[in-house]
Order: structure tokens, then C-alpha cells, then sequence
């Protein structure tokens, strides 16, 4: 679609609804900051779809001004990308969450990923199913304490990244809610990128997930427990700017400026355009203790996107072929008359 | 072309065609059924294949089949007992033995005719013995052997060279029909046009096939079947898959609107949607998704931007389906859904036929959940049936379930060919792009339809989903709006009722005896009425495409009739229907789940028996 010059603000993309989340809940941030996003980019209103699964933040298509459908649990990769095919000029969001994408809609997920439809889909994943009140989630860390995993979960969690680049996906990002410039930024960036854009936002449920992410991204820690990646840029972090990551051998390392002889020149530059995954794959699987939680757009590769395809290849045999209407079809091949 | 002797003029001939899976059988079948067609007959075609690609060679279950039946005057059926049986190997007589009319003719190829292989098929001594074939006539043509004599200059490898068997066979029936071989002949240049030596062969085989058969004259009587005579027109033969498919893009032209389906690959329906990813060409957008649900969801999707959107499937699949059709109803987005039933339940029996999906059309989803169920009755009606189950689903924002089921799918019949013309007009109830903002859930008075807002369309952004809302579009969970809502979509769809025809009787207006079919059973009924009828019994006959909602004048054509007797392939489920819709009545039944249709026999004998029961 064609970015316009309408000049739109934040507020105008507010729907005349109650948002009813939680107070406190990092759904309000992110419903700013997409409302900020939606505003930078001036699409008309009426050419942009958002649509949801089933759980709290898939409420969301109800809160902006723009067509939306809150759809089954589970489902809202394939519904969108029902839409997106039956009319490319669409801006067609996707909301989910952990369980939602994840878990009821794994299959979906990874299928609307590998098939690049071009949609951007914001994953909130608060490691926890919220609107069933509080059991663990495929993204839940191993050993969590839920209503359904009472002596803890045993079982290994997604890692969103390493899913998305599995399945050959192109754009791949991850924000915080609280963070709504870098968030705002990142939506952006991820409308105007053609293709599956999938951005894991760390959002915050404060009722049965409480400061799940506060270890990484509290405020007093978050410089030197994150990073965050700009295309182009060396991979610098730390309060002072003084820590980085570098390559030794087949895995980064975290390394300190001025410390044996390290200077900026020898940090790993960011490019997230690089079609080869494996350097986008761990910085996108990075851990805090050993290292800082990437944020920022991680990965982002042109390629061919399927709504474009199926349209584009529909325009090639309608100039081939010698059946222009229904009448022509019914026609076609072999009949005959009966005197 | 040689002179015939004992030429027997028949009503109707039935031939079977029957090998191993990988013999051809299918193709040998439908290149008699076309040429007959081409020739004027009036044809019923059914592929009956296993489920398995390549069972085990030489085994009764890898046997596939394919029979054509063919008139003079109108099929409605591919027929039960066959006058003529090809039969490739042992497995395939033992398949079919039984149904053979007494005395038909039997042709095999004796060269597969072997110790090993008449052990495989079950046979302890001869098998014609052991069937008690012998007074039939019987033709043990040494087929594998005539072919490589005949194409032995042809340096063809030895695998080529017995492709080629079911050629030689098909020459065989040629002959004992007498039929030209034009059409085929020219069929093998089109199909092998970059390989002519294998069109040859081809035509040789063919060829070698109709002299032997013409030489040993074992080949009598001779079976002459005079054109049927059909209304003038344009005529085309057609499958009940491809027929659906094109019924919707009919539909979708007349509507001004996209077609678009998502679907996933199951048998018995993958014909519609390999038909409409062919369909490039009349723009129609085709999108085969991971899973059942993805193919319904996507369909919803595109619904919701204005396409008219369709999915296809069978009865494991509708299963699959049902939460999304759910939120179809809720929405009130057009959607057509395609059930092309097969035996069940779970994977049952899948490339067989059975009527046993109803009840899930009707009441398979969670809460109260009411939707438009159509059912077609022939290969070729499938066409008005999907143009049908379009036109209501757009005009009434209803989804529609259209159910076919396997005999329907891949039988073929001659189709006189309808013009664009003659279809009539849809109209998408498309917003007033004035009319802002625009109210979600108001509606048509008369259809309770609301309008269909879709993106793109300046100031009609709106929020639609499967919560409960009211008729603004907002979430609700007030219980009088609630109830409220429920019954606008019950009375909705019951409303459909006003725009259809009526049910209308074969045979005698009142009487002693109904049979009631619905959908694809009706050439499976309608053939042993007419045969009652000649012998002089009082049965009629009313078969049902219209099921939810029934049309009105049920009561008016039930009340004129004595007995009522309901046939269908399952255990009662549209007797049940009808007894709760229509309880100033009662039902006898006439069932069968076998995975296979009615024969005649079985209908004609239990309508004597309810006669004499009177």
C-alpha cells in the first residue's frame, strides 16, 4: 500500500470503546505506542485491519479506529492472512499472544511465518495465560509455579526468535511494553517492512505474572541486562556504554571496552539484513546471566511476500490464458451439440 | 467396419471396468463414457477406487473400478448389476462376480489368469467354477500376450508395451458396442502429441483389441443402444467436484465479486479445490492452508474484506471446522462451506459414499448456531446447488453448508451447457457508504440480514467477532441482548424459507406410498420408482435439496400421502429431522451404511413389503 501524506495524531486512531484491561496492564503501553506508530506512518484509517486470537491483548482490534475482527482462539495467523490474500492493499495487523500464537496456533503460526504474508504481527508474550487466570504458557521458563504446574513446569519453552528463524521468517524484533519510543519505532519499521514481521513484545501482566520480565528490563538494571541493536551500529551496551559483544570462535562473547585492548572498532556491527540467520539466531536466543537480552528490529530480509505472489501470478495466466469469463470456461474443451 | 450379427437393442447397458489399481481402469472407463456420450447416449459414470494409491498388486482390496452406464433414455444412476464386466486379474472378478447380471458377459485376461495370482485373489480351483460363471459368457482373452505380439516392432520397453492392456480391453468393448474409435484415437495424439510412438502403440493396442475381439466372434450377443433422446443444446460432460467449482465462480461473476478458497487437500473433495487453483484465469484466489481450520478462517478473512468466500472439505474436515463456522454465524459473514460426505465416522471409509454427515451440518457446533444446509442431487446440479449456496450466502449473510458426497463428486453425467444469461442476479448487501457511522448489526427488515461493510471503504471502520455484541457492534453481555441476538439468527436463517421453491412430487400428486430422499441419493431412488411405477404400484417421490430451512409446503405434500418411507445412507438422521420439524407424521425408513448406494432391489423390495402391509 501507499504511504499517504494524511496527517494523522495518536488520537485519532482511539475507538469510541472502554479499554478494559487490568490497570497497570502493559497492554495500555503498547496500545500507545501502536497508536503513535499508526499515526507516523498516515495510512487512512479505513485501509488498515487489525486483527486478534483470543485472550487479553487480542481485545486490542476493539480499542483503534481502524477495521478490526476479534476472531477464535488460536486462529488469527490464518485469519489475517485470509485477509491480506483477498486484498494486498490492506495494513493488516496481527495481535496474539503467547499462548495464542504459540501453543493453540503454533501450526498457523509457523505457516503464516514461512509463507512471508505480509503482516505485522505483535506477539505480547507474558509468559502466562491471563484470561484463564494464570496457568503457564509455552513460553512460561521451566520451573514456574502456575495454577496448572503447581510443583513447577517441567517442560523446555519457546524461544519466540529461534521459532520465527526456524521457519524461515525474515523479520523478526523484540520491544518491552514500558519502552514506547523504541516500541513506536519498532511497529513502524515493521509496517513498512514487506513480509511476516513478527515483534515479541515482553509484556507485563501484573496480576498473575507480576515482573515476570523485571529482572532483565527493571529500571535500575535494564542498561546493563540489555541491548539494544541498531542496524549499522557496533553492538554496545552498559550503563556507560562500555560493554559489547564480539565473535570468539562460533559464539559471541560479552566483552568490556578498554579491557584487554578492546576498543569500539572490534564490536560486531548490527546488520539485520544479512540473509544468512546465524548471527540474527543467537542474538536473538541470548539470555540474561551470561548475556544482555537483545531488543531492536534482529533480523529484517527483503523477500517475495505470498500475497503479492498469488496475485501476481494470477495477473500472469489471465494474460495467458484464452478464458476471460464464465461463459468462455463453460465452453472450454470438449462438447457437443445435440440436434 | 465388420458386419454385426445378433445385435440386441437395449434400454440401457451397464459395463464395468476392473483392475489393479495401477491397470488403468479409471482412464480405460472414462474414454468409453465420453465417446458414448459424444455418441448421443445419455451416461452415469462412477470411479470406485481404494484408498490406498497402490495397494498390494493382485489383492481384492487394491481393486479399482470404474462403470459406466449408459441409455436410451434418461440415467440417473451409474447403475447397479453390469451387463459386461472387464475384469484384469482374479481380485478384480472376485471384487465383482456378484454383480454381474445373470448371464452378462465376462472378458478377463487370461494371461493374469495365474496359479499365484488366482491364490492371491482367494480362489482355491478355477475361478469361474468356484463363481458359478459358466453359463455366462465368458471371454478368456490372452491379452497380456496379443499386446506384445502386436506392438513387437514397436521397440517399445516391456513395461510400455503392458500399459497398453488396458487398451487392448477397451478395443474389445468397442467392438462388442459397436462404436467408432475416433474420439479415443485422437485422444491419444492430444495427450502423447511429443511422444508419437506411444500414441501409436496406443492406437495399435486399441485396435488389435476391436479386430480380436471382431475375429474369435466369441464376442455375441452384440449390445446396441440407440442415442437417448436429450433436449437440443450444447452438451458437456462433467464431474460433481468440478460442477461445484464452477458453480461458485458462476456465482461469483454474477455477484461482482472475487472468489476465494481456502482449503485443505481431503478426499473425496480435493477435485474442487484442484479445480479452482486451475481457475488463474477468472481471477479466482486460491489458497491452500496448513489445516482444515486455516482453510476455514482464511476463507473467513477474505469474507470479511468483501470476497465471496468458500472452503471445501469432507466430514472429518467439517469437524475440524466447527468452532470457525461458529464464528461465521456470529459474525454473520457470507461463507459457503462444502461437505463432501464419505463413510464415518473418523476416517471411516474415505473414498466411499454415505449421507451420514447431516446432523453434524445441522447442529455440529457449540451454542445455538443455525446455518443455511443445501444439498445437491446429481454430478451436474452440483453447479446450481454452490450457485445456490452462494446466492444465499451473500444475499442473507448467512454461512451455507452445501453437502455432495463422493458418488455425486467424481460421477460424471452430460451437462447441457447454461449460459451466464440464464443464471440469475446476486446482490451483495453492501453498506451505504453515507450512512456513517456505520451500525454493525442493523438490518434488512425482511431477510434480517445486516449490511456488509468492508475495509477500504472510507468511515465504515467497525469491530466485528465472536463475542456476543449488540447491535452497534459492542461487546455485550447483557442477557436480553443476548437472548435477543440468539433468536435474530435463528429467525434469520429460518427466514431463507421465503426464497426458495417448493418441494415437488414425482409421480402421482397423493397415494399410497412417498419415498423421501435428500441430496445425492435422488438417481438412486428416483430409477426404482419409475420401475414401481411401470408394475403398477402407487409410489411417488419427493427428494429434498433444501434442508435447514425445509420448504414450506412439506406438510401440504406429506398430508396427501399414506405412508411416508425415508431413504438415505445413514441410520435415520433426516427421518429424525423431519419427525421433529414435521411430527403430525410418521416415518418408516429405508437405510443402508455400506459405503455404497441403493441398488435398485434393495428400495423396490421394501416399498412391495410396505404396500402389502397396508
Amino acid at each position: 500500500m501507499e504511504e499517504t501524506s494524511v496527517k494523522f495524531t495518536a488520537k485519532d486512531f482511539k475507538s469510541d470503546q472502554e479499554v478494559r484491561w487490568c490497570p497497570g496492564c502493559g497492554d495500555h503501553a503498547v496500545l500507545s505506542s501502536v497508536q503513535r506508530a499508526l499515526a507516523e506512518l498516515g495510512i487512512p484509517k479505513e485501509k488498515i485491519a487489525f486483527i486478534s486470537g483470543i485472550g487479553c491483548s487480542s481485545r486490542f482490534p476493539y480499542y483503534l479506529d481502524t477495521y478490526g475482527f476479534h476472531g477464535i482462539h488460536g486462529r488469527a495467523s490464518a485469519i489475517a492472512s485470509g485477509v491480506k490474500t483477498a486484498n494486498p492493499d490492506l495494513s493488516v495487523w496481527q495481535i496474539t499472544g503467547d499462548g495464542d500464537a504459540l501453543a493453540i496456533g503454533g501450526n498457523h503460526f509457523i505457516h503464516v511465518v514461512r509463507r512471508n504474508v505480509d503482516l505485522n504481527i505483535l506477539l505480547f508474550n507474558n509468559e502466562i495465560y491471563g484470561l484463564t487466570k494464570g496457568q503457564f504458557s509455552p513460553t512460561s521458563g521451566k520451573g514456574l509455579v502456575t495454577k496448572t504446574s503447581p510443583f513447577g513446569t517441567i517442560e523446555e519453552p519457546f524461544s519466540v526468535g529461534e521459532l520465527v528463524i526456524g521457519a524461515k521468517g525474515k523479520f523478526f524484533a523484540r520491544t518491552i511494553d514500558t519502552n514506547i519510543s523504541l516500541s513506536t519505532r519498532i511497529y513502524a519499521e515493521a509496517a513498512r517492512h514487506k513480509g511476516a514481521s513478527v515483534i515479541e513484545i515482553l509484556q507485563n501482566c501484573v496480576i498473575f505474572n507480576d515482573g515476570i520480565h523485571e529482572e532483565v528490563t527493571g529500571k535500575e538494571v535494564r542498561d546493563e541486562r540489555t541491548i539494544i541493536l541498531n542496524q549499522g551500529q557496533p553492538m554496545i551496551f552498559g550503563k556507560n556504554n562500555d560493554k559489547g559483544l564480539i565473535l570468539e570462535g562460533l559464539k559471541l562473547k560479552v566483552v568490556k571496552i578498554g579491557e584487554n585492548g578492546i576498543t569500539e572498532k572490534d564490536l560486531m556491527v548490527h546488520d539485520a539484513t544479512e540473509p544468512n540467520p546465524g548471527i540474527q539466531y543467537m542474538l536473538a536466543n541470548m539470555r540474561y546471566p551470561e548475556y544482555p537480552v537483545a531488543f531492536g528490529i534482529i533480523r529484517a530480509v527483503p523477500g517475495f511476500t505470498y500475497d503479492s505472489s498469488v496475485h501476481q501470478q494470477i495477473e500472469d495466466v489471465k494474460q495467458k490464458s484464452k478464458i476471460k469469463c464464465m461463459d468462455d470456461l463453460l465452453m472450454s474443451g470438449s462438447t457437443w451439440k445435440v440436434e | 467396419m465388420a458386419k454385426r450379427t445378433d445385435v440386441i437393442e437395449r434400454e440401457e447397458v451397464v459395463i464395468r471396468f476392473s483392475g489393479d489399481s495401477g491397470d488403468g481402469m479409471q482412464l480405460t472407463g472414462t474414454l468409453f463414457s465420453d465417446s458414448a456420450a459424444l455418441f448421443g447416449n445419455d451416461v452415469s459414470t462412477f470411479p470406485d477406487y481404494p484408498a490406498e494409491i497402490r495397494a498390494p498388486q493382485g489383492s481384492v482390496g487394491g481393486v479399482s473400478g470404474f462403470t459406466v452406464h449408459l441409455g436410451h433414455s434418461e440415467i440417473n444412476t451409474p447403475g447397479d448389476f453390469s451387463d459386461v464386466l472387464v475384469a484384469m486379474n482374479p481380485a478384480a472378478l472376485r471384487a465383482n462376480a456378484a454383480w454381474v447380471k445373470e448371464g452378462g458377459t465376462i472378458i478377463y485376461d487370461a494371461d493374469n489368469f495365474t496359479e499365484k495370482n488366482i491364490e492371491k485373489a482367494g480362489y482355491k480351483n478355477d475361478p469361474i467354477k468356484e463363481e458359478n460363471l459358466e453359463s455366462y459368457n465368458i471371454i478368456a482373452a490372452p491379452i497380456g500376450s496379443l499386446v506384445k505380439e502386436a506392438l513387437k516392432d514397436f521397440g517399445l520397453d516391456p513395461k510400455t508395451v503392458l500399459r497398453t492392456k488396458n487398451m487392448f480391453a477397451l478395443g474389445m468393448v468397442y467392438w462388442l458396442f459397436d462404436r467408432s474409435l475416433d474420439y479415443t484415437e485422437a485422444f491419444f495424439d492430444k495427450k502423447f502429441h511429443n511422444k508419437a510412438d506411444v500414441a501409436n502403440a496406443n492406437k495399435v493396442a486399441l485396435r488389435a483389441g476391436y479386430y480380436y475381439a471382431e475375429t474369435i466372434e466369441a464376442l455375441h450377443p452384440v449390445y446396441k443402444v440407440l442415442p437417448a433422446p436429450i433436449a437440443k443444446g450444447k452438451y458437456r460432460n462433467i464431474n460433481g467436484n468440478t460442477a461445484t467449482a464452477w458453480g461458485f465462480i458462476a456465482a461469483a461473476e454474477k455477484a461482482g465479486l472475487k472468489l476465494f478458497i481456502g482449503s485443505y487437500p481431503i478426499t473425496p473433495a480435493t477435485g474442487i479445490l484442484e479445480e479452482l487453483a486451475a481457475r488463474k484465469d477468472l481471477g479466482v484466489i486460491s489458497f491452500q492452508a496448513e489445516d482444515e481450520i486455516a482453510g476455514i478462517c482464511t476463507a473467513i478473512g477474505a469474507s470479511f474484506t468483501g470476497r465471496l468466500a468458500v472452503t471445501s472439505t469432507s466430514g472429518p474436515g467439517l469437524s475440524l471446522k466447527s468452532e470457525a463456522i461458529g464464528l461465521a454465524v456470529m459474525t454473520e459473514l457470507p461463507l459457503v462451506v462444502v461437505d463432501v460426505q464419505r463413510g464415518g465416522p473418523s476416517t471411516g471409509l474415505p473414498t466411499k459414499t454415505e449421507q451420514s454427515d447431516l446432523f453434524q451440518a445441522l447442529y455440529g457446533r457449540n451454542g445455538e448456531c443455525p446455518v443455511v444446509v443445501i444439498a445437491a442431487s446429481t454430478p451436474t446440479d452440483c453447479f446450481d446447488y454452490a450457485f445456490e449456496a452462494a446466492r444465499i450466502a451473500i444475499e442473507h449473510m448467512t454461512p451455507v453448508i452445501l453437502l455432495t458426497d463422493s458418488y455425486l463428486a467424481n460421477g460424471t453425467e452430460p451437462w447441457k451447457i447454461p449460459s451466464m444469461k440464464e443464471l440469475r442476479n446476486i446482490k451483495p448487501p453492501f453498506a451505504d457508504p453515507n450512512e456513517i457511522p456505520f451500525v454493525p448489526y442493523k438490518r434488512d427488515a425482511e431477510k434480517l440480514a445486516r449490511s456488509w461493510a468492508v475495509p477500504g471503504v472510507p468511515g465504515l471502520q467497525h469491530r466485528i467477532g465472536g463475542l456476543e455484541k449488540d447491535t452497534e457492534g459492542k461487546v455485550s453481555y447483557l442477557p436480553e441482548n443476548h437472548e435477543k441476538m440468539v433468536k435474530i439468527r435463528a429467525e434469520k436463517v429460518a427466514r431463507v424459507a421465503n426464497d426458495i421453491p417448493d418441494i415437488t412430487v414425482l409421480g402421482d400428486q397423493s397415494g399410497d406410498l412417498l419415498l423421501v430422499g435428500w441430496g445425492g441419493k435422488y438417481g438412486f431412488i428416483i430409477t426404482p420408482v419409475r420401475e414401481l411405477r411401470a408394475e403398477g404400484y402407487n409410489v411417488s417421490f419427493v427428494n429434498f435439496n433444501f434442508i435447514n430451512p425445509l420448504p414450506k409446503n412439506v406438510n401440504q405434500v406429506f398430508k396427501r400421502f399414506k405412508k411416508i418411507v425415508v431413504c438415505e445412507l445413514n441410520l435415520g438422521q433426516f427421518a429424525d429431522y423431519l419427525r421433529m420439524k414435521h411430527q403430525e407424521f410418521t416415518y418408516y425408513q429405508i437405510n443402508k451404511v455400506q459405503g455404497v448406494p441403493f441398488t435398485i432391489k434393495d428400495i423396490k423390495d421394501k416399498c412391495i413389503k410396505m404396500l402389502e402391509e397396508k
